[in-house]
């Protein structure tokens, strides 16, 4: 008989976690191939030059090198591919530049690797790396996005027309109507801002070895990586012309991903070139200095939104403007981030008939930049839920009241920004919000407060998300040049116990926690007797990975199609053991019964007939019990909530402190409630991280000033409160076999933007009238605004 | 290259290291202990958190050679022989105190160093002491609570874990 809870929605206890507490767990740079050597690359210290030398004669003869690579040795090689092209404003595709694995005639941002030193030892290839010398003409840096697309701008690629990858319009069609709605609104608020550049920082920084048996001419790269298919499809196809059966890439056990490790990096394809190369295994580990300037950052838009109102205060129409940076290349995703993710999001919770959405993507002389985790939605969502507030404030209103007044209420919706909410209950996530937040007793929290010389905030916001990514066909209309599908296989053995090999990748969600809760559920069984494989090619079934909150939501749905497809063969076997009809067989705590009679055959007699099958229907279906399902979302999922947060502020420092923190969020069903805490609590842990503390920082000549721990101010565990989160508002998703929304993201969207707010507030309570302080709202800018 | 040699986890090590060689490439590569991370490069990230001689000490800002004759302890040995967990472990694990499990090792060491010297330590002692771990997952929340917990706190009333 199963346990009582370890099913649907019990909170678990993580069977990873025993592994990862006792130094056993096996993450890339833990694995050691017999033979290998080490790599060490040479980065660019200049932002922007012409290569005119890059001697490594010296380097060769270091003690311990093997070889020295420069972007000679990759001319022929492709380049980095691009998996979203993005069309402009006048269906043109936007520019895409190449994008060399090493460095060839130009140098585009610190950090853009020149050469790279193979040796025996990390210390050796380091050294030898110092000798290599180069000569760099300097070039102007091309570093403020603005600037970037003015005349006679310096390009940052030559062959390019200008800095402008594209210039997107959404909806184009909409743009006149929502003109005239702004130009005929009874109030238009506006308000400018950035969201400024972050790096994801997982803790685990980035590591690649390469390996090569030239007995068999097949390639294996481990890697850091939420999705090693989508690895062995970029580079294998685009850049080193490797069919997929001659390579592996294994992504073990991956320290946290956040989104910058989606992405195809040159290290990667670097290390599993040089391993057929120099015939000996690669090892590249990442320094968390190299992290700064190599690992794809996050966010920098910068943003003029307009929110137009009627005499009512109902919203009429919304404009913005934006520049996304892209850096100097176009990481894999990039393009997708300012635009499908970020535009279609612009309507939030709220029934607003006209949006209109620029967007204006460029290039500069800094690191690429691509997702980080909410990826566009807590862009769309920071805008919306800031120029909601300050509206609120212009026209004396109350800020919950106006935006309860504004609420979708009727699903499914169709917004005017292309999709369409399955479903969700705004006003019932703000009630729940309501509750948790104590706002009744704010006044008197505030008054204390200011006993004690503090200024006292309370800020609100909600968020919507489009996760569960994505609608394979849709996604290709808009530009994707990938499906979006999750796979899964469900392997029964002959003893009743199960493997599922899923196509999603865990780094720290929990999946071999969860995913067995959802089997368990749906044959009766214990947990304990399902494990889950991820993380190789070798094993899994093509999958696209995680990202975009989409593994319970897509990958969970595929593992449940396969599980449909093996219970309905196990159904067949047991209605022949039992000679019944098979309509009549039921599966209820792990016994198959006949409907209506006390016949019932076990879980584990069913498993071993299919594979010893003496008194079997062979002559119906095949023996063996393993089947494998890809399942393609119809729709998106739309995660929801609101969230609200209390900051005292130092009026002597401009020091701002979190007092409490509230997250009422709408996921639908739920697997595992501790772990869907979890990953809300890292999410807001994030958020407030962006709006407090983080930011990258470029000089005017593409220096990075943030480029270590020192300089780059991580949230740390006192600069965080506990919080308080409740998912008991559930709408079901509509489409997915489970009714899951996804929780990944949600923290980090919906967090940033109640916390400036509530700092906006406590300001105007001690009588500083400030619209608004850029992110990170640091006491330096605090205290600065409060000076008028 | 010189010789050093040392206790880890209560058993005899030694190897030959560089001068540069640092604690914690000894312990991960000459030692195969990889429960021993390396998150930063300028001392901050608190991955790689042992104890030498009993004191918490970030591996990545100690050479090997510096740790000739020490009691070096690492989140190997910390579990029971038999694989049961320490309280600290446990708690951990019962509070979701971990996710991707990277910054791990060191936060139970760093626990547990401050748990020897205070007992019972507050919500702001806690934090305060964790300022030289960082975690990107948790947002710290339920870290805090386990190492309450182990602590023999009640954490009940701390919202949800």
């Amino acid at each position: 008989m199963p346990k009582d809870h370890d099913g649907i929605g019990a909170g678990s206890k993580r069977r990873e976690d025993v592994r990862f507490l006792t130094g056993a767990g096996n993450y890339t740079d833990d694995i050691n191939v017999r033979g290998q050597a080490y790599v060490h690359f040479l980065r660019s210290d200049v932002a922007h030059g012409k290569l005119s030398k890059v001697d490594t004669g010296a380097a060769e003869g270091m003690p311990g090198v093997i070889r020295v690579f420069t972007g000679a040795d990759f001319e022929g090689v492709g380049g980095l591919p691009c998996g979203w092209c993005v069309t402009d404003r006048h269906g043109q595709p936007m520019q895409e530049p190449a994008h060399p694995v090493l460095a060839q005639g130009k140098v585009r941002h610190v950090g853009d690797p020149i050469a790279a030193v193979v040796a025996e030892t990390a210390e050796q290839a380091r050294d030898a790396a110092e000798a290599i010398e180069v000569d760099i003409e300097d070039l102007p840096a091309v570093i403020d996005m603005k600037a970037a697309v003015q005349d006679g701008a310096t390009k940052v690629h030559d062959d390019l027309s200008s800095n402008l990858c594209y210039d997107w319009g959404f909806v184009e069609e909409n743009r006149e109507a929502v003109d005239k709605a702004i130009n005929e609104a009874a109030h238009v608020t506006t308000l400018e801002l950035k969201n400024q550049r972050l790096v994801a920082n997982p803790m685990e920084p980035r590591v690649a070895v390469g390996d090569f048996n030239r007995s068999t001419g097949e390639h294996t790269l481990y890697t850091t990586s939420q999705n090693p298919h989508v690895i062995r499809l970029l580079m294998g196809a685009f850049v080193l012309g490797i069919p997929e059966h001659k390579l592996r890439v294994v992504a073990p056990d991956v320290g946290g991903g956040f989104g910058s490790k989606i992405f195809h990096y040159a290290e990667e394809a670097f290390c599993t070139f040089a391993a057929k190369a120099v015939n000996r295994p690669v090892k590249w580990t990442s320094s968390r200095s190299e992290a700064f300037i190599s690992d794809a950052h996050g966010r920098d838009h910068v943003t003029r939104i307009e929110l137009a109102l009627d005499k009512d205060n109902n919203f009429t129409a919304i404009r913005t403007e934006t520049y996304a940076n892209m850096g100097a290349y176009l990481s894999t995703f990039a393009p997708s981030v300012p635009t499908w993710l970020h535009g279609t999001l612009m309507a939030g919770n709220y029934k607003t008939p006209l949006i209109y959405v620029n967007v204006k993507a460029v290039f500069t002389n800094t690191v690429p930049v691509d997702a980080y985790r909410g990826a566009g939605r807590p862009e769309a969502t920071y805008q919306l839920e800031r120029v909601i507030d300050k509206a609120a404030r212009e026209l004396g209103l109350d800020p919950i009241a106006l935006r309860r007044q504004n609420f979708v209420t009727e699903f499914p919706y169709a917004t005017p920004v292309a999709v369409e909410y399955d479903t969700g209950d705004y006003h019932g996530t703000m009630d729940v919000l309501e509750k948790m937040a104590d706002l009744s007793g704010f006044e008197a929290r505030r008054k204390e407060s200011e006993a004690r010389g503090k200024l006292r905030g309370l800020g609100l916001n909600c968020y919507i998300e489009a996760c569960g990514i994505a609608p394979s066909q849709l996604v290709g209309q808009l530009g994707a040049r990938a499906g979006l599908y999750e796979s899964a296989t469900v392997r029964v053995n002959a003893t009743g116990g199960i493997v599922v090999m899923t196509g999603s990748h865990s780094h720290g969600q929990g999946h071999e926690t969860t995913f067995p809760q959802v089997i368990a559920d749906m044959i009766g069984i214990d947990a304990d007797m399902i494990e889950i494989e991820h993380g190789d090619t070798a094993n899994a079934p093509m999958g696209m990975g995680t990202y975009g909150s989409r593994s319970i939501a897509v990958g969970g749905s595929a593992m449940v199609r396969a599980a449909e497809k093996v219970i309905n063969k196990a159904k067949k076997i047991a209605a022949h053991l039992m000679e019944a009809s098979e309509a009549d067989i039921e599966l209820k705590d792990g016994q198959f019964s006949v409907a209506g009679t006390d016949k019932s055959v076990a879980w584990g007699d069913v498993t071993l007939a299919a594979y010893v099958p003496h008194n079997y229907p062979l002559d119906e279906i095949e023996p063996g019990l393993e089947e494998t399902a890809f399942y393609d979302p119809a729709n998106f999922t739309y995660p929801a909530g609101a969230y609200a947060c209390e900051v005292e502020v130092d009026p002597e420092t401009g020091k701002v402190t979190i007092e409490r923190f509230a997250a009422a969020d709408d996921f639908g069903n739920i697997i595992n409630p501790m772990i869907v805490d979890g990953q809300v609590h890292g999410g807001i842990g994030q958020g407030i991280g962006q709006a407090l503390l983080e930011q990258c920082v470029y000089d005017e000549n593409g220096q990075l000033l943030t480029g270590s721990y020192m300089d780059y101010a991580m949230p740390r565990a006192d600069d965080v409160p506990f919080y308080d989160v409740d998912h008991s508002c559930q709408t079901p998703c509509t489409h997915n076999p489970l009714g899951v929304k996804g929780c990944g993201e949600a923290g980090a969207i919906g967090s940033p933007p109640s916390v400036v707010n509530a700092v906006i507030d406590a300001l105007h309570s001690g009588g500083h009238k400030v619209d608004h302080i850029d992110m990170p709202v640091s006491p330096a800018r605090v205290w600065a605004a409060m000076q008028g | 290259m010189p010789q050093v040699s040392m206790t880890v986890n209560g058993k005899p090590a030694s190897g030959n290291v560089e001068g540069r060689t640092l604690l914690s490439s000894f312990l991960r590569d000459t030692m195969g202990l990889t429960g021993t991370h390396v998150g930063c490069d300028t001392s901050q990230c608190g991955a790689c958190v042992v104890h030498v001689d009993g004191d918490a000490v970030k591996a990545c800002t100690m050479f090997a050679l510096e740790a000739e004759g020490a009691e070096v302890a690492t989140i190997e040995g910390q579990a029971a022989p038999d694989g049961t967990l320490n309280a600290i472990q446990a708690a951990f694990q019962e509070h979701h105190g971990l996710q991707c499990g990277f910054c791990t090792p060191g936060m139970v060491m760093s626990a547990a160093a401050l748990l020897k010297d205070n007992p019972k330590p507050s919500e702001a002692e806690i934090r305060d002491y964790l300022e030289g771990n960082l975690c990107r997952c948790t947002g710290y929340h339920n870290i805090v609570k386990a190492i309450m917990a182990a602590s023999g706190q009640n954490v009940g009333a701390i919202a949800a874990e």
